[in-house]
């Protein structure tokens, strides 16, 4: 069979074995500065190992390296499928593949030693965000290019998502880290006081918007249709929410800064946009979740849908708490708390992880040409230690945080404030336990999922390679 | 901000709900062929990849219209729409004066039933005492300790040390102006050996080391201008005494060459404009009645 008569999986393959790998360290150093807030002497006064360098290597890990992994992958894989042609450009694939890897590894040595430019999710010095620049560049081309040469007149929903991801990210990248370098590990950036504030968050809350949200939805339009066996509910819905998305998650970043010294104007219309957003948001949840309508009871016995349903109900949960956050009036309360963080790991976590992990057990044996993966019991039980680990996390975060924001402003009959911040810290202390039992959870979650890759990957013949399938 | 911002604000505004609505509208409205029943947009990927046009659930179009009516009421009342201000009227930073204003009406009685009592006397009154103490929870400890015994850098409120005077009336200076205390850099004008000896004229000053010529003559030279020549200090300038075994940034050898060498430059922020003087007199209550 002629090469470009079948489909190239050789980086799909790469992608997915990765996102497991990084699954594991990005959330094993999480657990680490999990377990710190509760016993700060697990530093070891090395200054590697502060919580302050550890929680950048954390966030970049789970966000850029396991989910960039997941979406790398899959997107490569669903768009040689939804356009019936072999990826385009076997060797600038394997360089995104490698290059992103790159990226990877010098963040893991450069984050410890304590270099940063002082960005959120953006902390990476700017040497590095060259060669993320370069591959992401690279990781365009290949998709766009896949993309137009494609055999079929139109585009599948998965495929607008995963464009506007790419597009998107590689805007928010290059403006939000545009900067003056002086020495390899140190520059100053282009903006100054509450402009770079403000630019930090239009990014910041882009990449949930784009990198977290719209990546994902791709991913979800593809894989939950599959797994169930059932068209997707809506096409029309499809449309007015993917646009819809796009369009208004550009300027929710400012519900970021509510009370800050950024301009009035700018915090409401972060606010109502926030506000707006819930419906476009939704709206994935709705065609996620209906597509199973009539298929209601494959949920029983597939845990891959089980992970897939479930991740559209964390996103669900988490897009309806995300507006109301915004409120400036229930934000001055929430900001600053670790409601926030259980907010984040709601979506991060049982949406982001959850579609990602589901995804990946449809995905790796059809790439590596098994029937299966090599125990479905694993699967099963992966699941309900991770929804487990979930749910004690963000319950836990949600009390904490209440509780916090609720001690910051109680005042005594005289007007002073009732509670110091270290009285609020020690009654955070339980949480943080719990905490760090549904971080472990979730962490162990990944440990099985990685032994079942193992013994997949392990087990049968050689891989298989797969012809294009032709257009219907 | 400038007149064409404002209206590119408002313009890119109305686009992305104008556009939003549009074509939710659109969309809405489209027939649906109720004929074939449920069917397919007849595009197939994959084998078997395929989409229903079913119409928008009617509970999710109307949550949609309530959050853009939400906020479109929300901009009228409220800034947001360039530079409208809103009809409220409203601003964050007026909300906070507001807050002030409500806050001190409420709780100036509390504070003002001690303005006529002497301050030399307001510590002996533990109500003032208490009072004074929660407001030093709340602004003073993150440098001053709850305990009110400082650090390194942060001067111990509980000894009988005092940089600017311990009496009541320099406490309340000290709090509601704050102070800049600033010790000149003399590394470069001593020298080594000049350092070496006038950090041993130092120590001995306290006790602690044998006497120095030279460095004693430096220290007349150098330094007694604002620690005095016996070097009891000079509370005017916030000089400190080197006599007593107070040491604001460390009284070894090294932490006094250190300080020698480098100079100190310290500030202690004024709460005039945090705190009322009624307030401030209850927290020199408080801090007096440490030391006791």
């Amino acid at each position: 069979m002629e090469k470009s008569n079948t489909y190239n999986d050789v980086v799909v393959r790469q992608f997915c074995i990765m996102t497991v790998v990084w699954g594991i360290v990005g959330m094993l150093v999480g657990v680490i500065i999990a377990a710190q807030l509760l016993w700060p002497a697990l530093n070891f006064d090395i200054p590697w190992l502060t919580y302050s360098r550890l929680r950048p290597l954390h966030t970049n890990a789970v966000i850029f390296a396991f989910g960039g992994s997941a979406l790398i992958g899959a997107s490569y894989y669903v768009v040689q499928r939804t356009c019936h042609v072999r990826l385009y450009m076997d060797r600038l694939a394997s360089f995104t593949f490698w290059g992103w890897q790159l990226v990877i590894v010098l963040a893991a040595i450069t984050l410890p030693l304590g270099y940063t430019q002082g960005k959120e999710y953006a902390e990476l010095v700017w040497p590095i965000d060259i060669l993320l620049t370069i591959v992401w560049v690279a990781y365009a081309v290949v998709y766009f290019g896949t993309l137009f040469t494609r055999r079929v007149s139109h585009i599948y929903v998965a495929n607008w998502f995963f464009a506007a991801f790419i597009i998107t990210i590689a805007i928010l990248h290059i403006v939000n880290s545009l900067a003056i370098p002086v020495t390899l590990g140190l520059s100053y950036p282009i903006y100054a006081g509450v402009v770079d504030a403000m630019v930090q968050w239009w990014y910041g809350h882009n990449a949930v918007g784009f990198f977290l949200t719209a990546g994902f939805l791709g991913m979800m339009y593809y894989f939950v249709p599959k797994q169930a066996g059932r068209p997707v509910f809506s096409y029309r819905l499809s449309v007015v929410h993917f646009w819809s998305l796009i369009a208004i998650y550009m300027w929710a970043g400012p519900h970021h800064l509510h009370y800050t010294t950024l301009p009035d104007w700018a915090q409401s219309l972060g606010m109502v946009f926030s506000l707006i957003l819930l419906a476009p948001s939704w709206g994935g949840m709705i065609n996620g979740m209906m597509t199973l309508s009539g298929a209601w009871h494959k949920l029983r016995t597939d845990p891959i849908l089980k992970f897939l349903i479930v991740s559209l109900s964390f996103y669900g949960m988490s897009t309806f708490e995300g507006p109301m956050m915004s409120i400036k009036t229930v934000n001055a309360l929430s900001h600053y708390t670790d409601w926030t963080i259980g907010h984040v790991h709601s979506g991060a976590l049982g949406w982001v992880a959850m579609v990602s992990i589901g995804t990946m057990y449809a995905l790796i044996p059809k790439v590596f040409g098994r029937e299966a993966m090599y125990s479905i019991k694993w699967i099963d039980l992966h699941f309900w230690i991770a929804t487990i680990g979930v749910v004690l996390y963000i319950a836990a975060m949600w009390i904490a945080g209440v509780m916090q924001g609720l001690m910051w402003r109680a005042v005594n009959s005289d007007g002073t404030l009732t509670y110091t911040f270290m009285e609020s810290l020690e009654a955070t202390y339980p949480y943080y336990a719990v905490r760090l039992l549904g971080g472990v959870l979730f962490f162990s979650g990944m440990l099985i999922m990685a032994c079942n890759v193992y013994m997949t990957v392990r087990s049968g013949e050689k891989k298989a390679v797969q012809p294009v399938i032709e257009p219907a | 901000m400038s007149g064409f911002w404002s209206i590119y604000v408002i313009v890119l505004v109305l686009v992305t709900v104008v556009g939003s609505l549009w074509l939710l509208q659109a969309l809405s409205t489209k027939q649906v062929d109720e004929s074939e029943g449920q069917s397919t947009t007849k595009h197939v990927w994959d084998k078997d990849l395929e989409e229903f046009d079913n119409p928008l659930p009617r509970w999710w179009l109307i949550l949609f219209w309530l959050t853009v009516a939400y906020s479109v009421g929300y901009l009228v009342v409220y800034p947001g729409m360039g530079s409208f201000a809103g009809v409220a009227g409203w601003s964050q930073t007026g909300q906070y004066d507001e807050e002030i204003a409500s806050a001190n009406k409420r709780y100036g009685d509390i504070y003002g039933a001690f303005s006529d009592v002497a301050l030399a006397d307001l510590s002996s009154d533990p109500e003032a005492v208490q009072l004074g103490r929660n407001l030093f929870q709340n602004n003073c400890v993150t440098c001053h300790g709850s305990d009110g015994r400082g650090a390194r850098g942060f001067p111990n409120l509980t000894d009988s040390a005092w940089l600017y005077g311990g009496s009541p009336e320099q406490i309340e200076a000290s709090i509601s102006n704050g102070r800049n205390g600033v010790m000149p850099a003399l590394g470069a004008v001593l020298g080594d050996d000049g350092l070496n000896d006038v950090v041993a004229h130092v120590l001995s000053l306290s006790g602690s080391g044998a006497a120095n010529e030279n460095g004693a003559l430096k220290f007349g030279q150098m330094c007694a201008a604002c620690h005095g020549a016996d070097g009891t200090g000079n509370q005017l300038l916030g000089a400190p005494s080197l006599k007593d075994d107070a040491w604001l940034y460390g009284g070894t050898e090294v932490d006094i060459k250190d300080t020698l060498m480098q100079g100190r430059m310290n500030s202690m922020p004024p709460q005039r404009g945090t705190l009322t003087p009624d307030q401030i007199r209850t927290l020199v209550a408080y801090v007096l009645s440490m030391g006791n």
